[in-house]
């Protein structure tokens, strides 16, 4: 659905196991919306399906486990090389 | 509608909650609220419906308090049927955290003080130890400073936003009239009317309740009220979502409905400033991280400030005015408090003239001390 307007040197990232080649000046989201992922969290209430959507920091629906840390805003995070991330699955269980 | 039989100035916690019970007697009742960049304070609380710190000094405050959360069990029940939404009231007690034993002693002779002044009527609320505390909270670690809480069994808390939305649907479904934008500017008084002179047009009715918050500085003098109210921010914190842990609400921490730990306040006295400081933002988190240390991980989505109408006594006022019947003022920041004593009892009053048993203690007339000689 999106490909990107230009050429850049890649990077990699790694997205639920799966290495992606993501360009360094893109965020979390956009490099994931790109790639085609249909889904980076579900809800807490309901567990529906989200994915980024205001892109600017404000509707919180794109949360992911990023380097593991739950809950960040994957558009307002820039990738960097060898960064791992994950769907937010649900709400956050805090460590016993 | 220009006219109406009452008109309720002020569409914050305190007018709402007035304004539906009004409008639930069947009294044609109209709301008048200002901009949307006002300063409400009904949009940045915290939520608490809070008994064990209300009155010192005014025994009928804390009855009133108290009042007031023994009636939001069939509140929120009767909003839920009104409105269709459910405020996520919880009323299983509620703590306030005491770090040290400086604290500790402080709070004791607090309880004492309130224990002598409520005399038989009792003042329900007891200092309990850190074990106690840990086995009131079972799902979450409380920390090694944490010497203990006082306990009041008649604390609990509400979604406040949700209790504010549901206070103005379920005024408009019973079919009360709500006019944003309608700044009032002024109030005259003729043949037992009030006419009140708005950005958005006059609309007048025989009773007027001025609820507007800070708003009510400048309008009560119209009617023959004094009101002494100054402004204090208060500032808060809210974290990410994270799963049930915190199952009672603490003074200064509690763990909303949805998910997110709210962490608070400051009592500063600086004028209509409704900002931020990072310094008070740390001191708020570190204090919860030492209530609870797993919270430490706990990352803060927003904070923000608000400006809260404190009365010299930090008690409510209810008045009637004496030179204009038919005008009426109640304020307090403890909005969310009495949201149910307001929607039942004070519009009672408002409405038949049903005054609650000494309620002239309430009265603005309390600060008017002669000057000494």
């Amino acid at each position: 659905m999106f490909r990107r307007l230009h050429d850049a040197a890649m990077i990699a990232i790694e997205f639920e196991g799966r290495i992606l080649q993501v360009a360094p000046h893109e965020t979390v989201a956009a490099a994931l919306l790109a790639d085609g992922a249909e889904h980076t969290r579900t809800t807490p209430v309901t567990g529906a399906p989200r994915a980024p959507y205001c892109m600017m920091g404000v509707c919180f629906d794109c949360l992911m486990e990023i380097d593991g840390i739950p809950n960040r805003q994957a558009c307002m995070t820039r990738v960097q090389d060898g960064m791992k991330v994950r769907r937010q699955d649900g709400i956050r269980r805090l460590e016993r | 509608m220009n006219s109406a039989d009452v008109i309720v100035v002020g569409g914050g916690m305190f007018g709402s909650a007035i304004a539906y019970g009004l409008r639930r007697r069947g009294l044609e009742t109209l709301i008048l609220d200002g901009h949307d960049d006002v300063l409400r304070a009904a949009r940045g609380n915290f939520g608490l419906v809070w008994v064990q710190s209300k009155g010192m000094g005014m025994q009928r405050y804390t009855d009133w308090s108290r009042e007031s959360a023994r009636l939001y069990a069939g509140f929120a029940e009767d909003l839920n049927d009104s409105a269709g939404i459910s405020i996520s009231h919880q009323n299983k007690g509620g703590m306030q955290m005491l770090l040290g034993d400086a604290e500790l002693e402080t709070r004791q002779r607090e309880i004492d003080r309130m224990r002598q002044q409520a005399g038989p009527d009792g003042y329900d609320c007891d200092i309990i130890d850190r074990a106690a505390v840990q086995d009131m909270l079972p799902d979450i670690r409380v920390g090694n400073d944490v010497v203990g809480a006082s306990f009041c069994p008649d604390d609990g808390h509400v979604n406040p936003l949700r209790l504010l939305r549901a206070l103005h649907r379920g005024f408009l479904r019973l079919g009360g009239q709500y006019r944003s934008c309608c700044e009032v500017v002024n109030i005259s008084h003729e043949y037992h009317r009030f006419t009140a002179e708005t950005s958005g047009g006059n609309f007048t009715a025989p009773k007027i309740v001025l609820a507007a918050g800070h708003g009510i500085s400048t309008l009560a003098p119209m009617v023959g009220l004094r009101v002494p109210i100054r402004p204090q921010r208060g500032q808060v914190l809210i974290t990410e979502r994270i799963e049930a842990r915190l199952n009672l609400p603490i003074t200064d921490v509690r763990q909303t409905d949805e998910g997110g730990f709210q962490f608070g306040t400051t009592e500063e006295d600086i004028g209509f400033n409704d900002g931020t400081t990072l310094i008070d933002t740390s001191r708020i988190a570190r204090r919860a991280v030492q209530f609870f240390p797993q919270l430490a991980s706990v990352r803060l989505v927003r904070n923000w400030g608000c400006v809260r109408v404190l009365t010299p006594d930090k008690c409510a006022i209810y008045d009637e005015s004496e030179s204009h019947p038919g005008a009426f003022v109640a304020t307090s920041h403890s909005g969310v408090t009495l949201a149910a004593a307001n929607a039942y009892r004070a519009a009672e009053w408002i409405a038949d003239g049903v005054t609650p048993p000494d309620f002239g203690t309430f009265s603005a007339r309390r600060f008017d001390v002669p000057a000494a000689a």
